[in-house]
């Protein structure tokens, strides 16, 4: 019995250094090629947040294929692990927790909206993982969370330049009409606060539901203190109803709109009402009409051609900020090791970053990195955008 | 004086909607005892139809809407054909999850044929606004409104006039007194889910050119109409008339007097005030002249 014993135990003390000896000599093996950089993307690419989702998802993909074919970075490939949040926050959160723990990747790119970035942020911080946020929230970098950065621009940056147009009109006096959900709270929030350092007084603040299918009360009632402008902050298809409205109650003031709507689809939607509208937009809505002079004409150019080349179809703002993230993120990643710590440092010293959103410059109390500039005022001509100086 | 006019104006064109969508209601309710929740669903396939007939193929506006109500008016069929009627146990309580459920599959349906865009169609007819007395009153509210009018006289006429209108009210007031004097009560509540779907495919067609169509729309608008409904009394065709133009014009004062930001929820505290003082609705059923 004992003989038998033995020989087992042998026999397993045998196959066990046989298999560590397989293990070590099939990692010897790979040396030569190392071991990929895995990034997560939690995107809201199916559900009402698709049109913001889809793109990124593509823009990602895009990008890392590219660095891919250059050879990755450091010789380490970069291989990305991507998910659907639908937009949901409770999703979103499960889904970062996946990407950690499960498939160990070493940052994370997205959400696409602001309600998913704030449901994942404190975990974010508890794990310490660089992050990159597609989304426009104030509240995201506001205060700095050290692991979390965005790409998206400010709603900050869309209200100052906006209000910036309407100093040099000389205008006065300006009603607002918000739609009653998270971006246009947001941006309410902003339009009042900063109203007072351009010399404006807004004489009403009202605001409509993202269905709403008429609003000529509320222009009615803001008809009645005669303001020189509305700004009007929503997202399709409201700003559309409204714009529609103004013109058959015939309001002839000018009308600001947010770069909520800023796509070709608002046009389609608003028809002959759309002309004379002005908004704010990133530059990728008008990448053909700007000087050769503009800094980051190049950089708009490439990506255009690219997305279009890739995928077939028109490139969106949208797709654009999860194409910086990636972009700076391989920045960050130089050099780096794998190391979570040194991404971060990497990150936020990232300065005079060319990207398709603006031009990105982080700092350890800014980490957004965008200026004004990152916005472009344009005006709706002949169902097409004018760029205005 | 101008602003209270444009107010009434917009809560009129507002409450003619919910009006036609909540006759739709009451109208199904009466022959089978049946909320359907997928309405606004039907509201939602009107609008998009129409956009498609005669947004995109530029069919004359009679015929866009006349393909339009057919073909939400076979889908409601459709729906009651294979949803409703082959339910073994039809106690209200499951008919009624049944609807919930299907508003949710017709909505994956409309999200499939017509993604998840937002459409819009250009109005009727494009007169410029009529100017009275300083308030503008839009040609698509004429028209709505016009369009509820004929609507209105016209179901009147046929549940009072015509032998199978009144052979749905009778149906209506008593299945089985109808069943003895020979009325197919099966065929009666066929016709009541093929008018009712109409009708929330007429609401879709006069809604889609002031507001913007998408897959989604419907539930908004249904649960709108359904308050109406239950604002003017379940069951009566005046009441539903009612409920809709008051609730419109509640909420289009709501919003020019208190605030933009309550304007649903001045609607809804209307309805829950107005259903505690009267239980049954303004006309209800007990006192109600049936349809």
């Amino acid at each position: 019995m004992l003989e038998v014993n033995r020989n087992r135990s042998m026999k397993i003390i045998f196959s066990i250094i046989a298999i560590t000896c397989l293990l070590f000599t099939s990692t010897a093996f790979s040396a030569s090629e190392k071991k990929p950089y895995k990034i997560g993307g939690i995107f809201a690419v199916t559900g009402p947040a698709s049109f913001l989702g889809d793109p990124e998802k593509k823009s990602m993909e895009m990008v890392v294929d590219q660095i891919n074919a250059n050879g990755g970075i450091d010789g380490h490939m970069l291989e990305a692990v991507i998910y659907d949040t639908e937009g949901d926050p409770g999703k979103a959160n499960l889904l970062a927790t996946k990407l950690i723990n499960k498939d160990n990747v070493i940052a994370i790119i997205g959400p696409s909206t602001t309600p998913t970035t704030l449901a994942v942020m404190p975990k974010i911080q508890k794990m310490k993982i660089p992050f990159i946020s597609c989304a426009a929230g104030n509240k995201i970098v506001q205060p700095i969370n050290p692991w979390v950065f965005k790409t998206a621009q400010s709603d900050i940056l869309a209200v100052a330049a906006i209000y910036k147009n309407l100093k040099s009109k000389n205008i006065k006096k300006i009603a607002i009409v918000s739609v009653g959900n998270a971006f246009g709270e947001s941006g309410k929030e902003q339009l009042l606060a900063q109203a007072a350092d351009f010399g404006l007084t807004i004489t009403k603040s009202e605001t409509f539901g993202a269905k709403d299918t008429d609003m000529t009360a509320q222009l009615t009632k803001i008809r009645q203190d005669n303001p020189e402008a509305i700004v009007c902050w929503g997202t399709n298809p409201g700003p559309a109803v409204l714009a529609k409205n103004m013109q058959q109650l015939g309001l002839d003031i000018p009308l600001f709109q947010s770069h909520g709507v800023a796509s070709p689809k608002f046009i389609a939607l608003a028809g002959s009402a759309a002309e004379g509208i002005m908004l704010p937009t990133g530059k990728i809505l008008v990448a053909a009409l700007l000087p050769d002079s503009d800094p980051q004409k190049e950089t708009l150019n490439a990506y255009v051609t690219d997305y279009g080349k890739k995928y077939n179809a028109a490139v969106s703002g949208f797709g654009g900020y999860a194409y910086d993230a990636v972009k700076i993120l391989a920045a960050a990643l130089k050099n780096s090791n794998g190391d979570k710590e040194k991404i971060r440092k990497a990150l936020e010293s990232t300065k005079n970053y060319v990207g398709v959103s603006g031009i990105f410059n982080f700092s350890k109390t800014d980490h957004n990195g965008l200026s004004p500039k990152a916005f472009v005022m344009v005006k709706i001509n002949n169902g097409t955008w004018e760029l205005l100086k | 004086m101008q602003e209270i006019l444009q107010y009434l104006f917009s809560g009129i064109t507002n409450g003619a909607i919910y009006a036609v969508i909540a006759i739709g209601f009451s109208m199904l309710y009466n022959s089978t005892e049946l909320i359907n929740f997928a309405h606004g669903e039907f509201v939602m396939l009107g609008s998009l139809c129409m956009v498609t007939f005669f947004g995109s193929m530029h069919l004359p506006l009679i015929p866009a809407m006349m393909l339009t109500i057919t073909c939400v008016a076979v889908a409601g069929l459709v729906f009651e054909r294979l949803a409703i009627r082959s339910v073994k146990h039809p106690e209200p309580i499951v008919l009624i999850i049944i609807t919930v459920g299907a508003s949710i599959f017709l909505k994956g349906i409309g999200m499939l044929l017509w993604g998840k865009d937002a459409y819009s169609i250009p109005t009727f007819s494009s007169h410029p606004p009529l100017d009275i007395a300083g308030a503008k009153l839009l040609s698509q509210s004429i028209w709505i409104i016009v369009i509820f009018l004929v609507t209105a006289v016209g179901l009147q006429l046929f549940y009072k006039k015509t032998l199978t209108g009144k052979a749905m009210e009778a149906n209506a007031i008593s299945k089985r007194a109808a069943w003895i004097v020979g009325i197919p009560s099966k065929l009666m509540v066929m016709m009541a889910f093929g008018l009712s779907t109409a009708m929330g495919g007429l609401a879709g067609v006069i809604i889609a050119p002031i507001t913007m169509s998408s897959y989604d729309m419907g539930t908004m608008l249904g649960l709108k109409g359904f308050c109406a409904a239950m604002l003017g009394g379940l069951g009566s065709l005046w009441g539903a008339l009612i409920g809709g133009f008051l609730l419109g014009i509640l909420e289009a004062f709501g919003v020019g007097f208190v605030s933009s930001g309550l304007k649903d929820a001045t609607a809804f505290m209307l309805l829950l005030l107005i259903l505690y003082v009267r239980p049954g609705g303004i006309i209800s059923s007990a006192d109600a002249n049936r349809f």
